[in-house]
């Protein structure tokens, strides 16, 4: 009995992290987890009811052959990408990463997200040349075969295109799955060979201060990217997780740059080019510049800020039943490693902080998790992400201070604005059902 | 410093020096030299300023009937009212919806016309356009938005000339970053 008593008494302690049930993240750590467990009693079904156990179909009969190229479950269908384009009319086609659905820190190639602007194009990687020109020493060409040849460098990194979140500028909470909010952000393992390799050998103008890179797709999609980038840690990506790129994601090489927008990590790139202006082209001329609420336009934004959402429990899902549920998230800053995510549960009254999955690498997800035990009473879950540069995500009043707000919501699909990043909020009715709302 | 540190440094100097020769001469050399003459097909970047521009030129009207026959199924009669973006618009910028955003209203630059059409248009032909087609269509495109003159000719050096309404109404948003 005393040890009993002593035990709640730890477990009131690890409670005791923030309000409407939040538990300390220590208790996910193996020394809270007995305390878990006998929140965990009382709540789940009694053992007495349990049917009687007996072999499955599967178990009594041969499977499949194995595949060459092995793809998830017939039972994993839903798991899917949402398509923005389905009958592939003549305009762009976006593919969002269902992350509602997806837990870890890593996007698999086949749901990372794409936005292509005349198609995926069949490029022959036999054929396929990257030119390095413009105010260089030696203009250089080279091939797929002659890259594979150079030292390999891989470095986990996220992708958002800058327009990911866009429904969030809506004067009202736009009642979709976080899948159809933050799709447009994903994270891989890329290996490739430095940008700064390849320039070592082509040598470098001194008038040179940025370089436009050009891709072998129809829209012959270019960006201009500053030079101090190329010598930082822009990278030409071969491999997707250790794959090949996938076709939608710039097979068979794109250029890298870790932590800026997604649309100047330019796809099949066949041509860098150094000059001494940007060439103002019509993405960042037009579409990257985003309106202020003082009629003027940020110019080269390049920047993806310190920004985190909730994946689960999100948007559509549905809670069942009062009990011990963990909260679980992605954080990512285009400026480094994430230094901490604080989780709230009643509406950012107060806040306590997640345990953040190992390894915790720059300008890459970091998964987030924190225990919760839900009450049955109304809650709001809301993520906040520090990054190691003490940069914050902002609250909502923060950010529509700044950037300003539509005036009336604009198409889920559209991109009415870009660069948002403030907290995203989920709000967890009495009947258990989770729903996207401002707070 | 006496000479035992000096020759430490020496020594430390010479080192670094060694190392980055080293590093220098490690990459693999397999870039393939090429002349810019050979690299002119693709060489399409026009800058702000100009360079880049071909040789050639075109008229509104001329823009008219090249616009007629390759750009109206997408972008509508006069510029406006078809599946892709309006080209041709009175529209105001008031709030921050990316919607409103039109050549004049927003685009800082004419050359960003010419560079945009001559590698991305028309949608299903891109870089189908002759040199004389692309300047014809750019003058079709800024004239309809009485930003030049209804029989201006559009070449590599009137087309930097043209002073677009919204190009000083820019911010640069991580100025340390360039």
């Amino acid at each position: 009995m005393a040890r009993a008593r002593d035990r709640n008494a730890r477990g009131r302690n690890l409670e005791a992290a923030a309000g409407n049930g939040l538990i300390d993240r220590r208790a996910l750590l193996g020394r809270g987890m007995m305390i878990a467990g006998a929140m965990g009693a009382g709540i789940g079904p009694a053992s007495a009811g349990a049917e009687p156990l007996a072999d499955d179909p599967w178990s009594l009969e041969v499977g499949d052959p194995m595949p060459l190229y092995q793809v998830p479950s017939k039972f994993e269908a839903k798991v899917a990408r949402t398509l923005s384009n389905p009958n592939f009319e003549p305009r762009n086609s976006h593919a969002r990463t269902p992350h509602h659905l997806l837990d870890g820190a890593t996007t698999p190639n086949g749901l990372h997200f794409a936005i292509n602007h005349g198609g995926v194009p069949t490029i022959d990687p036999e054929k396929h040349r990257l030119v390095i020109h413009g105010l260089v020493k030696r203009p250089l060409e080279f091939s797929l075969e002659s890259l594979s040849r150079y030292p390999m460098t891989s470095r986990v990194s996220f992708l958002e295109c800058g327009g990911n979140s866009a429904p969030m500028f809506s004067p009202e909470p736009m009642q979709e799955t976080v899948q159809a909010l933050h799709g447009l952000v994903s994270c891989a393992e890329w290996t490739g060979v430095k940008l700064s390799t390849l320039l070592e050998e082509t040598g470098i103008d001194p008038g040179a201060k940025w370089f436009i890179a050009e891709g072998a797709d129809s829209p012959h999609l270019s960006r201009s990217v500053p030079v101090k980038k190329a010598l930082d840690d822009a990278m030409i990506a071969l491999y997707q997780n250790g794959e090949r790129l996938m076709p939608g994601n710039g097979y068979p090489m794109r250029l890298l740059l870790p932590g800026y927008e997604g649309n100047m990590n330019v796809k099949f790139l066949r041509r860098i080019k150094l000059v001494d202006q940007p060439a103002l082209s019509m993405y960042e001329a037009r579409t990257y510049s985003q309106i202020l609420p003082s009629g003027k336009a940020y110019r080269f934004y390049f920047l993806q800020e310190v920004k985190s959402f909730i994946t689960s429990p999100s948007h559509g899902g549905k809670l069942k039943g009062p009990g011990l549920y963990e909260i679980s998230g992605i954080a990512y800053s285009g400026t480094g490693r994430i230094e901490k995510v604080m989780v709230s549960a009643d509406g950012g009254q107060s806040w306590a902080q997640a345990a953040l999955q190992e390894p915790v690498l720059s300008k890459a997800f970091t998964r987030f998790r924190l225990p919760w035990r839900w009450d049955g009473g109304p809650a709001t879950l809301q993520s906040r992400a520090w990054d190691e540069a003490g940069n914050v995500q902002p609250t909502r009043a923060e950010f529509v201070a700044a950037r300003g707000e539509l005036a009336k919501p604009a198409p889920v699909l559209s991109f009415p604005n870009q660069h948002y990043n403030s907290i995203t909020s989920w709000g967890v009715g009495t009947n258990g059902e989770v729903k996207h709302v401002y707070a | 410093m006496s000479t035992p540190d000096r020759a430490i440094l020496t020594a430390a100097t010479l080192l670094l020096a060694m190392t980055t020769a080293a590093s220098l001469a490690e990459t693999p050399n397999l870039g393939k030299p090429i002349d810019e003459a050979a690299i002119a097909a693709w060489d399409i970047s026009i800058l702000p300023d100009g360079t880049g521009l071909p040789k050639g030129s075109g008229t509104p009207a001329e823009g008219a009937v090249i616009y007629a026959e390759k750009c109206v199924s997408c972008h509508g009669e006069n510029g406006q009212g078809g599946i892709a973006a309006a080209l041709v618009s009175d529209q105001k910028i008031a709030g921050i919806s990316a919607a409103q955003k039109t050549i004049k209203n927003f685009w800082p630059y004419s050359t960003t016309i010419f560079d945009f059409i001559r590698r991305a248009m028309p949608f299903q032909t891109p870089r189908s356009l002759g040199d004389d087609e692309v300047y014809a269509l750019t003058a079709y495109i800024l004239a309809e938005n009485k930003l030049i003159g209804a029989t201006d000719v559009m070449n590599a050096q009137t087309l930097p000339q043209v002073k677009m309404p919204n190009r000083d109404n820019f911010i640069l948003r991580f100025p340390d970053r360039i």
